[in-house]
């Protein structure tokens, strides 16, 4: 799900950091508020976890490959504007040391992973785990289906992205100047592999996370509830 | 042990994994991210390399292309797995310390 340089026109790629400027300036705010001084580190394993978790090519054998993005296990963890300022840094190190997502890109790249995919984890998160205790297996089970619902809705966005280009930008004879395929093809591609496929893999990483903070460490699940609140 | 020590090592654990990440899709013949082909691909996949696609996609070199080093890009499967987990150990140390730096600028100011 990382648009590199080229697939998206000017128009896009200025809305995406159009997007993404005043949403790191809230979260920068918020995270001033709300991060404790001793949940630095978990911000820090959060955005190198994301960073690392994405190296993890699944392939779909013979067509293309994709991967999680652990956005929503740092926000149910931290919140999810925490989570968008630590999947931005990992996006962010990624488009400028190993290419992968592009610099004009890095607007709409982070809007779709960093602050799409949290929010909506979150949100699906928050509302089927309700008040359970917190070490309840349902809890589990809604950060699975959040991971799930977070990818599938970042790769909607992304599909969108991709296919507004053909009817944004064009030759007289009908060359596509940036990328090629339109709205449809472009949303059946990116939300097809990553319901069939990669939101498996982000529903399985964030459930079993959760699973084992559980049992482990289940203040590290408690303490953004405070936060928030 | 404790659980944040744990994680710590969990992260280094995962970086020297990573290479499952390039051959996994290697192995099954998995090709390239839908919409992240290179200008070549994209040729073949259309017949034609979109203008502004050709002219935006060399706009920026970066130090290490698709996690490995500068002209490996024909090495083989075992060179580009060593090369794939600096890049996981890299990237990793830098995610930790562009977070720890931003977190305690942000949590230091809230006080």
């Amino acid at each position: 799900m990382h648009i590199p340089d080229g697939y998206l026109g000017p128009i896009t790629c200025v809305a995406g950091y159009v997007a993404m400027v005043p949403i790191w300036a809230i979260a920068s705010n918020k995270v001033k508020k709300t991060l404790q001084a001793k949940q630095v580190p978990l911000l820090a394993i959060g955005a190198a976890f994301s960073f690392v978790i994405m190296m993890f090519n699944v392939p779909i054998p013979g067509g293309t490959t994709g991967h999680a993005v652990g956005a929503v296990l740092v926000a149910i963890l931290l919140g999810p504007w925490a989570a968008t300022i630590a999947v931005s840094v990992a996006l962010v190190i990624q488009a400028l040391l190993f290419g992968d997502g592009g610099l004009t890109a890095i607007g709409a790249n982070c809007f779709n992973m960093a602050f799409v995919l949290p929010f909506v984890g979150y949100a699906v998160y928050r509302t089927i785990s309700g008040n359970s205790p917190i070490t309840a297996m349902r809890r589990v089970v809604a950060a699975g289906i959040a991971g799930y619902i977070g990818l599938v809705t970042a790769s909607l966005c992304a599909g969108i992205e991709f296919g507004l280009q053909p009817l944004l930008h064009h030759t007289a004879s009908g060359q596509a100047l940036y990328c090629p395929y339109g709205l449809k093809v472009a949303i059946t591609a990116m939300v097809g592999e990553h319901a069939l496929i990669f939101g498996w893999v982000e529903l399985i990483a964030t459930a079993l996370v959760v699973k084992y903070l559980q049992k482990q460490e289940p203040g590290l699940l408690q303490a953004n509830r405070e936060v928030v609140k | 042990m404790k659980t944040m020590t744990k994680l710590w090592i969990g992260l280094g654990i995962l970086a020297i994994a990573s290479p499952i990440g390039l051959y996994l899709p290697d192995k099954l013949k998995a090709g390239s991210a839908w919409g992240e082909w290179g200008a070549d691909e994209m040729k073949g996949l259309i017949g034609y390399i979109p203008s502004g696609l050709e002219k935006l996609s060399s706009v920026w070199n970066a130090i290490m292309p698709d996690y490995a080093f500068k002209g490996w890009g024909g090495k083989g499967l075992g060179h580009l797995s060593f090369a794939y987990v600096i890049s996981a150990l890299i990237g990793i140390a830098l995610c930790i310390g562009g977070a720890w730096l931003l977190g305690k600028f942000l949590s230091g100011k809230g006080r």
